[in-house]
């Protein structure tokens, strides 16, 4: 039943694609994602895998050679990160509508300028609405359980859909942690051969990507809008047949003591066990604080985050990233919107948090929590610590 | 009218008289495809469908010839094909490649070669797809690239490429009254693909069909990535007349404008001949509105150019070797 | 594959847009665009095949006899197997004649 090491994250990453079987990996290395790409090499050129591993000569490549693959009916993994992530913008919508289930592992990391290597989600963040899942590890263990779900979520005839998995640049790939890896079994059990929908083969002809006539270019994107919604039902289907198999619990919302919270923290990512410990520090001086953890950003789940607010008085939202000129941050202007309709609803407040790698700590989640407790900020939206 | 009137004989030359009636009328590329009238690459994809045969994959940049050939839910081609985005037909490939490599390794598809073969327009081939392609061929994948080149960016409206010629009239280097068209010349591709040490790298024109298909199939052959740059004429965008297609990629030959040759193993050779005295560029440029605005001097410009370019490739051609005849000196 | 009515609903879109019909784009006639269409005279022609290789449209086919015609539904008019044919047996007449 599976063994647990301590291992690398980037690492770890590899390891659980190399579980999954691939048949073609297509990285182009960027920091901090690079030990990823280095990985998936050592595994293809060791055999360990059968394998082709692409070496492409850049990020839109990558993606564009990863999808030539796909559609031949192949398994295929991808890794980015940042400017590589935006290199591959061009790509990424079409990759979700030719409904190819490439999985994507990306080390969120900064987007220039002052050009800067550490973490935030400046980089997933213009990609929301590109129609790809979008899941987001809190840590190492998350991030090899996601990446193997993120295949079989993707690859499931009712999704046939891309999915990234985040993970917090360095924060993560750069750590080494304990991890519980499933056995290669286990995993076969979990995640059957692929079989798609249709391949580029002379034994069957097929077009794709092909041209649509504005009288058919709407009915697309209904038709994909509707795929990535649709898609949370076999996400969450898939999580609870991991949960009855390994054991570990994933929802589209994690909640940590919100039962009776008054302030709840909303989190993604990494920051997430940080914001942990802030709220039991907080519990034990009398705060009735909480925390909210979003795991599934794309498609976004409404339903859940609608339960999961019940009673709290005021959230407090953290993004990591800007909207620039806009709401504040994208994570936090999603909440809103979701709760609109609502009658009862908590008092909102955004704090811009971590970004480009600015140290984030319990104490400052504590600070963030006092004085949200007021239910309003002076300002809409907060860059958190910023000086000045 | 029987334009043939006006056009008599030189048509059969370097041409097999009954060869066309031979070669296999298998169409891979159907009709009802909106290309313009006497498109000089619908019919160049249409005779490398031909000589490429059944187990091909396409992977087409964006552009003319996926505009016209995959209108949904229609498509006009019947062998399996993709389309992506403009710059990446070359990546595209070279996944499909990788992809079918593997799935045939492990025993998931039916064990025979299926080629991967990529094609794009100038301006997805030499501007923006150059990174792609270069890193493609770099890569030593097993795969054919095809450009068809018809010297502008005809599906967006006539705007210059790398691939437009010296002084051609286009919607973003217009004949103005100051500057008087595209200022720079054409830059050769074709070259740029041997320096990637390919093992086979050709020149070709629908308008020697048989010449075109024996590279093409050629370049299937080859275990290894291959690059053919064809030039298409463009009726709409040349403006030249319809009927012209075909006489104006002679002309570009007869001329030595656009010579036909091929580079195996880094050995020149040229394919078609080309008249001992050739032809004036004048010839070519002026059934052509692109060209309309040409003053003597600057067509005079153009001709010390080609015939420099020409002999250029003269030397190539006389004087190269192959990486396999060079080994042999040396084990001498 | 059966024919789907047109324009399709969201609900009957193939996935990414696939297409399953190999050459199907034969459903649409190009020879509506055509002003002049080539007529053969067999007498002159030599059965070389010239017309049909270059034709842009693939619509010159060879007969039982081994003469060549163009289908009207596609031929475009674009004239150039009229232009090359070697003995001048194809001419181009107006489509109204």
């Amino acid at each position: 039943m599976g063994k647990r090491v301590g291992m690398e994250v980037a690492i770890a990453a590899a390891e659980a694609a190399a579980l999954c079987k691939f048949d073609v990996a297509s990285v182009y290395p960027i920091t901090p994602q690079s030990h990823v790409a280095e990985h998936l090499a050592d595994i293809v050129n060791d055999g360990r895998v059968d394998a082709s591993f692409i070496t492409v000569e850049s990020e839109h490549s990558a993606l564009s050679s990863a999808m030539g693959a796909s559609a031949t009916g192949a398994r295929v993994v991808t890794a980015t990160s940042s400017q590589g992530l935006l290199y591959m913008g061009e790509v990424m919508p079409i990759t979700s509508s030719m409904r190819l289930p490439i999985v994507m592992l990306i080390a969120n990391r900064a987007i220039s300028g002052p050009i800067n290597i550490w973490n935030d989600h400046s980089d997933i963040m213009p990609m929301r609405d590109t129609g790809w899942i979008s899941f987001f590890a809190e840590n190492g263990q998350e991030v090899v359980d996601m990446t193997i779900q993120a295949f079989r979520v993707g690859e499931d005839r009712r999704v046939m859909l891309p999915v990234n998995v985040n993970m917090d640049g360095f924060q993560l790939p750069h750590m080494v942690e304990p991890i519980f890896f499933p056995d290669q079994e286990e995993v076969d059990r979990f995640l059957p051969e692929y079989v798609p929908y249709a391949t580029l083969h002379p034994d069957r002809p097929v077009s794709m990507g092909t041209l649509g006539m504005p009288e058919i270019y709407a009915e697309a994107q209904k038709a994909k809008d509707v795929a990535v919604v649709n898609s949370i039902k076999v996400v969450k289907e898939v999580w609870k047949e991991w949960e009855k198999l390994f054991g570990r619990k994933y929802e589209p919302i994690q909640s940590y003591r919100t039962r009776d919270a008054d302030v709840a923290l909303v989190t993604m990512g990494s920051m997430g066990e940080t914001a942990e410990i802030a709220v039991d520090a907080l519990r034990k001086q009398g705060v009735k604080a909480g925390l909210l953890k979003i795991k599934l950003w794309r498609p976004f789940p409404f339903a859940e985050l609608k339960k999961a607010v019940k009673g709290i008085r005021v959230l407090a939202v953290t993004d990591r990233a800007c909207s620039f000129g806009g709401p504040g941050g994208p994570v936090c202007s999603e909440i809103r919107s979701a709760l609109y309709e609502e009658s009862v609803r908590p008092a909102i407040v955004n704090y811009l948090i971590g970004l480009g790698g600015r140290d984030v700590q319990a104490e400052d989640f504590m600070e963030m929590v006092r004085r949200a407790a007021k239910g309003k900020l002076s300002e809409p939206y907060e860059f958190y610590g910023v000086r000045g | 009218m029987n334009t043939a009137m006006n056009h008599p004989k030189s048509i059969i030359e370097n041409f097999d008289l009954y060869a066309p009636k031979l070669v296999s009328k298998e169409e891979f590329f159907s009709p009802g495809h909106r290309a313009c009238q006497g498109c000089g690459e619908a019919l160049a994809i249409r005779l490398m469908c031909k000589a490429l045969g059944k187990d091909t994959v396409i992977t087409n940049a964006t552009g003319c010839m996926e505009v016209i050939s995959s209108l949904y839910p229609t498509t006009a081609w019947t062998l399996p094909w993709i389309h992506v985005a403009f710059p990446n037909a070359a990546a595209v490939g070279s996944g499909v490649e990788a992809g079918l490599t593997a799935l045939r390794r492990k025993g998931k598809i039916a064990d025979r070669r299926v080629k991967s073969v990529a094609i794009g327009g100038d301006g997805g081939t030499m501007d923006i797809g150059f990174q792609a392609l270069s890193g493609a061929m770099e890569r030593g994948h097993d795969m054919l690239y095809v450009c068809f080149d018809n010297e502008a960016y005809m599906n967006t409206g006539i705007q210059r490429s790398s691939g437009t010629p010296f002084l051609a009239s286009t919607s973003t280097a217009p004949a103005g009254k100051k500057i008087p068209g595209n200022q720079v010349w054409k830059k050769n591709m074709a070259e740029i693909m041997v320096a990637h040490n390919l093992p086979y790298v050709a020149t070709a024109s629908p308008s020697y069909p048989l010449d075109f298909m024996k590279k093409v199939k050629k370049a299937r052959r080859i275990k290894g990535p291959s690059y053919i740059h064809c030039l298409v004429t463009c009726p709409t965008g040349w403006r030249s007349a319809s009927e012209t297609c075909i006489k104006l990629g002679r002309l570009s030959l007869e001329t030595g404008i656009f010579p036909l040759y091929e580079v195996e193993d880094g050995k020149y050779r040229l394919t078609v001949e080309v008249p001992e005295k050739r032809r004036p560029v004048q010839d070519y440029v002026k059934g052509q509105g692109r060209f309309r605005h040409l003053t003597p001097d600057q067509i005079q410009v153009i001709q010390e150019r080609v015939d420099i370019e020409w002999e250029t490739l003269m030397i190539k051609v006389n004087c190269s070797k192959s990486r396999e005849e060079l080994r042999a000196v040396r084990e001498k | 594959m059966s024919e789907k009515k047109w324009p399709e609903t969201w609900q009957e879109v193939n996935p990414g847009c696939m297409v399953f019909r190999p050459g199907s784009a034969a459903a649409y006639h190009t020879g509506s665009w055509r002003a002049m269409r080539p007529i053969w005279d067999n007498v002159k022609c030599i059965k070389c095949g010239v017309c049909y290789i270059y034709c842009p449209e693939g619509c010159v086919t060879e007969d039982a006899d081994g003469f060549f015609e163009a289908n009207l539904d596609y031929c475009k008019g674009c004239g150039i197997c009229a232009h090359e044919c070697w003995p001048g047996a194809i001419k181009m007449v107006n489509e109204e004649d």
